[in-house]
């Protein structure tokens, strides 16, 4: 079995977010492994648990700037076997279906030395929030679908999760390979342990240009982007706010509040 | 380009047409010719004639069965009913943007989601949206020909059509493609309060303070006509069920009024719901950060402040 799970770098949720020039600011000092990717690791890790020693082989691979190597060390770090990195100049500025057009070329190339069974992704990155990546990387690739998991299960060749929609528990199954993208329900990532830290040091992260997996640079960037940001500014604070301490008479200032503005 | 055909992907509840369609297709008109999109069997005459109401000069559906269910085919049979649409505008949730996704790789539409509104600027498609947790504005271009544009529930009010639409029905062919997933079991559920969260006009939300005891929020949830929500603390603790959870990995909600009861605002809280209109607040702690995005906020125990104004209102609603 040999498993590709797709890591994005993000601005660290607690730092101060911004753009510069229409992109999202990326930086090492603040930048961090996207969370809702780490739900994906450790789907990878608990499949390869449930399989002997040697039969599973868990890559990370990434998109992005010099800092984003810093998403696939974080995979290490958590165990995954082997970490990608494709970064080139001509990747900046890209929109998802560059995004995703890269990163299905390097897992075609990652799986010219042995075949992929599955390509796992988090449901959402935490800075776009946009969840198209995962659909958009499976169409790419020409695999079936299984997103919005919430559980996962794979047997027999073949890979079944169920989707919680808003009106139905919807449960979907296809043949391997397929692509799988997990929600945070689906699992209870774990922590890095010392060990686990100390070994992901030593192990080789490897690092691909846009040649390399045979992507055209014409095709990707931002000349390519069909979405470009125009303008982007801090929102304002909220005016005139008001804080009220109750000392008896709070919850009735709520509710008069509520009705001044219409809203009751 | 106001004779530009702008397809609304209609928002199902069964036979019913969702209010976010009632705003997607408000938003429609302000930018060229309203085209009703319906997947699944012939609408009732009901459906059509609302989705005229609200301007749409046709209504144009599609049968794909339980197929639908799966992206790859509800995407064919959008591309075949929209071929000759400038813009699609859907509802941002994950089931639309699965399908929009596949539409724009087929078709190399570009694609806004979680957009606030969209206006034509020297011909090209301009939206905005809130990012980051809501702490900035974006404003983005649209460069490809054809655009899709994702639109979240409550950010344009439905307003009827000054004069209403044709409401031409059309039934349009679908091939729909054969498929390498199966769909094992679907199970129904049925919507805990009538209104999705994420549609929802009104949000009254529980965390760490109520502990573990909703029947104060739902009361006040009811009494104002709102959908129960949730911090993740509450759901982690099983208080509640995880699709109630509010934030930036539950769902992002943008009601016009917020009420956050014993919630003390963390940045992953406040991801899924900062830019609601009005944000009402009631927490113990002085120093929580959600007073800090609250238009009006209460210090004091939930347990005293909400009993006395689910009274006043409860008051005020039958004066």
């Amino acid at each position: 079995m040999r498993i590709v799970v797709t890591v994005k770098f993000v601005p660290d949720l607690q730092s101060t977010r911004s753009f510069t020039e229409g992109y999202v600011t990326r930086t090492a000092d603040d930048g961090t492994m996207n969370e809702l990717d780490e739900n994906a690791v450790e789907a990878a890790l608990q499949i390869r648990e449930l399989l002997p020693e040697g039969e599973c082989e868990i890559t990370a691979v990434t998109v992005g700037g010099p800092d984003a190597v810093a998403a696939v060390r974080k995979a290490l770090q958590l165990g995954v076997d082997h970490a990608v990195h494709v970064s080139d100049e001509a990747i900046a500025g890209s929109d998802v279906f560059g995004t995703a057009t890269v990163l299905a070329a390097a897992i075609r190339k990652i799986g010219e030395d042995a075949p992929v069974d599955l390509v796992i992704t988090g449901m959402a990155a935490l800075d776009g929030l946009t969840s198209m990546l995962p659909t958009a990387l499976a169409q790419y690739l020409d695999l079936p679908q299984l997103t919005l998991a919430s559980t996962l299960s794979v047997a027999d060749g073949a890979a079944t999760i169920e989707r919680h929609l808003d009106d139905a528990h919807v449960t979907v199954s296809a043949p391997l390979p397929a692509l799988v993208a997990v929600t945070d329900e689906a699992n209870k990532p774990r922590y890095p342990n010392f060990k686990l830290i100390m070994a992901a040091r030593s192990k080789p992260v490897t690092t691909y240009a846009l040649a390399d997996v045979g992507v055209d640079p014409a095709s990707v960037g931002a000349m390519a982007a069909r979405t470009s940001v125009v303008d982007a500014s801090p929102r304002p604070p909220r005016e005139n706010r008001v804080i009220v301490t109750d000392t008896g008479e709070g919850g009735r200032a709520l509710a008069d509040f509520l009705i001044e503005r219409g809203l009751a | 380009m106001s004779d530009a055909i702008i397809a609304v992907l209609v928002e199902r509840r069964g036979a019913h047409v969702a209010q976010p369609t009632l705003e997607a297709l408000t938003l429609a008109r302000t930018l060229g010719r309203p085209v009703a999109v319906w997947l699944g069997e012939e609408p009732p005459a009901a459906a059509v004639e609302e989705l005229a109401a609200y301007g749409a000069d046709e209504v144009r559906f599609a049968v794909v069965g339980d197929a639908l269910r799966l992206p790859a085919a509800a995407a064919a049979a959008l591309e075949a009913a929209t071929a000759d649409a400038t813009v699609l505008v859907i509802v941002s949730n994950f089931t639309n943007k699965e399908i929009a996704t596949r539409l724009a790789i087929a078709t190399g539409a570009g694609m806004v989601v979680d957009a606030a509104g969209a206006e034509w600027v020297e011909g090209r498609l301009e939206t905005i949206q809130t990012v980051f947790a809501a702490t900035w504005n974006v404003r983005t271009r649209v460069n490809a020909e054809r655009a899709i544009v994702g639109v979240r529930p409550n950010t344009t009010q439905a307003v009827l059509a000054e004069a209403p639409g044709a409401g031409t029905l059309v039934a349009v062919d679908v091939e729909v493609p054969a498929s390498r997933e199966t769909i094992v079991s679907v199970e129904p559920q049925a919507p805990a309060d009538g209104v999705p969260l994420s549609e929802a006009s009104v949000v009254v939300s529980g965390g760490r303070g109520t502990r573990g005891d909703y029947a104060l929020v739902r009361e006040l949830a009811g009494i104002l006509g709102g959908a129960v929500g949730a911090s993740r603390d509450a759901t982690d603790e099983g208080w509640i069920g995880h699709e109630h959870m509010v934030g930036q990995t539950g769902t992002t909600v943008t009601p016009a009024l917020y009420v956050a009861c014993g919630i003390s605002g963390a940045v992953h809280h406040r991801g899924g719901m900062q830019a609601s209109g009005t944000i009402v607040a009631v927490n113990i702690d002085p120093e929580a950060p959600i007073f800090e995005i609250a238009d009006f906020g209460v210090v004091g125990d939930l347990n005293d402040v909400l009993p006395q104004a689910i009274e006043r209102l409860r008051e005020h609603k039958a004066s």
